[in-house]
């Protein structure tokens, strides 16, 4: 049966600056691996902001969907996997191929259209893949990533290896049809997948009180019995503990899992967004009393007593990497005219 | 007047099946609903219940008799009152029974024309080896059995392909031989059983996508054409789709609209699919061998008419048929029909038809439609001069409409007349028999359009 997290999400009530509140979670997780959790959410964060510029700039063209705001939601979930679980994600994906460990170069000349891309440029923002990492997209049809991420999860059990498959979907996805199809039979054939659903509020432009009858979503799965939490995946050691939990439903044989990640994009919903449907102040407000980094910020210096030093010191190593791929991005050459005709078929 | 009771048809293409058993005798009193007798088909096996009351006069057609045409009367019903002599007054003034072997014309006019007997033997010429007699559903069976053995990612998922059997019996077995396993009955929800087969070829398995017919595939092509036929060019090359999507496409037979549309054309147009349409049962099995084996995703489309006809099948498990490659079933050299699916048959059969008027036609069965083979295509207009496309589908952007391009851009110099396309009315395929008959392309059509572009007659 599904039940509500006894976490409130944290858009709830959140009166004095959590940015400044100790976060729960933080003492089960050791300094190190909250200090890759810091350098992975920055990635992502300095990533998205260089690719917002470069699409300025022209050099990044069609749809760009920025992740800026959502960073605690993957790597939170991504320390909760291990290295023979697959991953996909809808056409909001930079953040998520990162955080699988797919190289940021790769990622931005894929955003260029370059041969240096992960798809050889032949893909683009929204489609992206690394089997090496377990990346199966980046899928640009809003729904379509969860019946493809279950029929991953019904490999994973046809072959035995006991590995799971992360899907996530956004709570514009979570109303579409397939949607439901692939709950029913995620849960009749007891397939190892974690939902996720990043709920940032808005489904493009439209908020979820105007797309959804009812907006807890974390009990989509109640009618097929698939449990659910709501989680506050602003908070990356929150979000790190629903995922451990979700994970071994999955991987010890009780089928899939649905965790409802409160979480919220600062930017549009792609780079050609009017913002017309919520105010700049409310923005403003995340940005100020929720923000994941710097929450774990704050914590890292108060909580676990990191020097300031040790933070900058990772700064100063995101930013030249983001860099490199932005530099790399625009100098690895176009494709080559031949590769229209390849890799059509195999 | 005895009442006769008639072969009742179990689904709207069966043509003839066998009286398994007689669960009354003569002179048995029958009340509306009892159960009659037992009949059996390829497909399924069904009661036959009495809507008549009155006693079991007499018992026509004995159990056990296979072949027994639709229609044809199997007992009478005494009334009250009436007696033997009833009977005999009624065999005096009534037809015969009609002969088991009766040509199936009152079940399904317009599409059941059974593989002419004067058609040239279907076994492949590459062939040489043995032989063996096999329907159509019984060789698409074969071949998934086969390849299931020999590659243990080979799968099947689809509505009813287990515990049922197959809703037209294809799979009928294959659950016993293979387990709950991979041979996977799915809810009825065909978006989403199409995702989860891709997703698991994205991830190295081999999926066969049953559709009960693909009509009901339109509810997934979202997933065939965005997620199974892109995804390889849109990931360089890393992720690739093997996947086979089969079940039956065009007319059945009286089922109307929703369920009778030919999606050749659709699936045709999109790069990253390979398409394919099998007449024979060789080239049903031979073709979806290499389906499965194939690292891309194939659509397969079947034809229900056809599933139950026989063909000389290589008695082989590791044979196949290449896709991309067309095939010249009749040879000739005053007409090309190129023709697919049950399309072919009625192909042979007008080629009969012309040449007892002096018209030789070259009929090509296509097989793929994507890959297309232009080649074999274009090499017989050079040959023959003349072009004729027979299929079910809408003439709109459809087959035909591509090989005739293909015929005018690289044979244009050969052709001594317009290419003539045969097709389906430009209608939603209506019910009633006689307008469902004008609206499927027929044998007659094909000699039409042969003599057309031979301008004879």
């Amino acid at each position: 049966m599904a039940t509500r997290s006894s976490r409130a999400p944290a858009s709830k009530g959140a009166k004095k600056s959590p940015g400044k509140r100790p976060a729960p979670g933080y003492g089960a997780v050791s300094k190190d691996e909250l200090l890759k959790y810091y350098r992975s959410m920055l990635e992502i964060r300095r990533f998205e902001e260089k690719a917002g510029q470069m699409y300025g700039m022209g050099l990044i063209g069609g749809f760009c969907h920025l992740y800026i705001g959502q960073e605690a939601v993957v790597v939170g979930m991504q320390a909760a996997v291990t290295e023979r679980d697959t991953v996909l994600t809808s056409y909001r994906d930079h953040g998520h191929m990162l955080a699988t460990g797919m190289e940021a170069k790769g990622v931005m000349a894929e955003l260029t259209g370059r041969r240096g891309g992960y798809s050889k440029g032949k893909g683009g923002s929204m489609h992206m893949f690394s089997h090496d990492k377990g990346f199966y997209g980046g899928h640009g049809i809003v729904g379509a990533q969860v019946p493809i991420g279950t029929g991953i999860a019904f490999a994973h059990k046809y072959k035995n290896e006991n590995a799971v498959c992360l899907t996530y979907l956004g709570d514009g996805a979570i109303n579409q049809g397939q949607v439901y199809e692939a709950f029913n039979m995620a849960a009749l054939w007891r397939l190892p997948v974690v939902y996720v659903i990043e709920n940032n509020k808005y489904a493009m432009g439209t908020s979820i009180e105007r797309g959804s009858a009812r907006t807890d979503l974390y009990d989509r799965g109640h009618a097929y019995g698939i449990p659910g939490e709501q989680v506050d995946g602003m908070d990356v050691a929150v979000v790190r503990a629903a995922g451990e939990k979700a994970v071994a439903h999955a991987r010890s044989g009780k089928g899939p899992y649905i965790l409802e990640m409160h979480t919220y994009r600062y930017r549009g919903h792609s780079m050609s967004d009017p913002a017309k449907y919520r105010t700049k102040e409310e923005v403003q407000k995340v940005r100020q009393e929720r923000d994941p980094i710097e929450r774990l910020r704050v914590a890292l210096l108060e909580v676990v007593g990191v020097a300031e030093a040790e933070l900058k010191e990772i700064d100063r190593n995101v930013k030249s990497i983001v860099s490199e791929a932005a530099e790399f991005a625009q100098n690895s050459p176009e494709p080559d005219p031949s590769e229209l005709f390849t890799e059509i078929y195999a | 007047m005895p009442i006769e009771i008639l072969m009742p048809a179990l689904s709207p293409t069966m043509t003839e099946g066998k009286l398994a058993k007689w669960h009354k005798a003569v002179g048995d009193e029958i009340v509306a609903g009892d159960v009659l007798a037992e009949i059996e088909t390829d497909k399924a096996t069904m009661e036959v219940e009495a809507v008549d009351e009155g006693q079991l006069g007499k018992i026509l057609i004995a159990e056990g008799t296979d072949n027994v045409a639709v229609n044809t009367p199997i007992a009478m019903i005494l009334a009250d009152g009436e007696d033997k002599a009833d009977l005999d007054k009624a065999a005096a003034s009534a037809p015969a029974p009609a002969p088991a072997a009766a040509p199936p014309q009152a079940a399904a006019p317009a599409t059941a024309a059974a593989a002419p007997a004067s058609s040239p033997a279907p076994a492949e010429s590459e062939w040489d080896g043995p032989t063996v007699k096999l329907t159509v559903r019984e060789s698409l069976r074969d071949a998934m059995a086969e390849e299931m053995r020999r590659d243990a990612d080979v799968f099947l998922m689809g509505e009813e392909v287990a515990e049922y059997q197959g809703a037209y019996k294809i799979s009928q077995g294959l659950l016993d031989e293979f387990g709950a396993k991979r041979v996977i009955d799915t809810p009825i929800t065909e978006h989403g059983f199409a995702g989860i087969g891709v997703g698991a070829a994205f991830y190295g398995l081999k999926p066969i996508v049953e559709f009960m017919t693909f009509n009901f595939a339109m509810q997934a092509i979202d997933h065939i054409i965005n997620s199974a036929a892109k995804t390889r060019y849109m990931s360089g090359g890393q992720v690739s789709s093997p996947i086979v999507f089969r079940g039956p496409n065009g007319a059945a037979s009286r089922v109307g609209a929703q369920h009778s549309q030919c999606y050749a054309s659709w699936y045709m147009h999109v790069p990253g699919l390979k398409v394919v349409a099998p007449w024979s049962a060789a080239d049903a099995k031979g073709l979806l061998k290499s389906a499965i084996r194939d690292p891309n995703p194939v659509i397969f489309l079947e034809n229900e008419v056809m599933y139950g006809q026989s063909f000389e099948v290589p008695d082989s498990d590791d044979w196949t048929v290449p896709l991309g490659k067309a095939k010249v079933v009749r040879p000739g050299r005053d007409v090309t029909i190129a023709a697919f699916s049950i399309m072919v048959g009625k192909s042979l059969e007008a080629a009969e038809a012309l040449a007892a008027e002096g018209i030789e036609a070259e009929v090509i069965d296509l097989r793929s439609l994507r890959p297309l083979d232009a080649e074999t295509v274009v090499n017989s207009v050079k040959k023959t001069n003349r072009l004729v496309t027979a299929e079910e589908g809408w003439l709109a952007a459809g087959v035909g409409a591509e090989v005739a391009a293909i015929a005018m851009e690289q044979a244009f110099d050969w052709l001594d007349a317009p290419v003539k396309r045969v097709g389906g009315a430009d209608v939603p395929m209506p019910y009633a028999a006689n307008l469902e008959k004008l609206a499927l392309p027929q044998v007659e059509s094909i000699v039409a359009a042969a003599k057309e572009v031979c301008y004879a007659g």
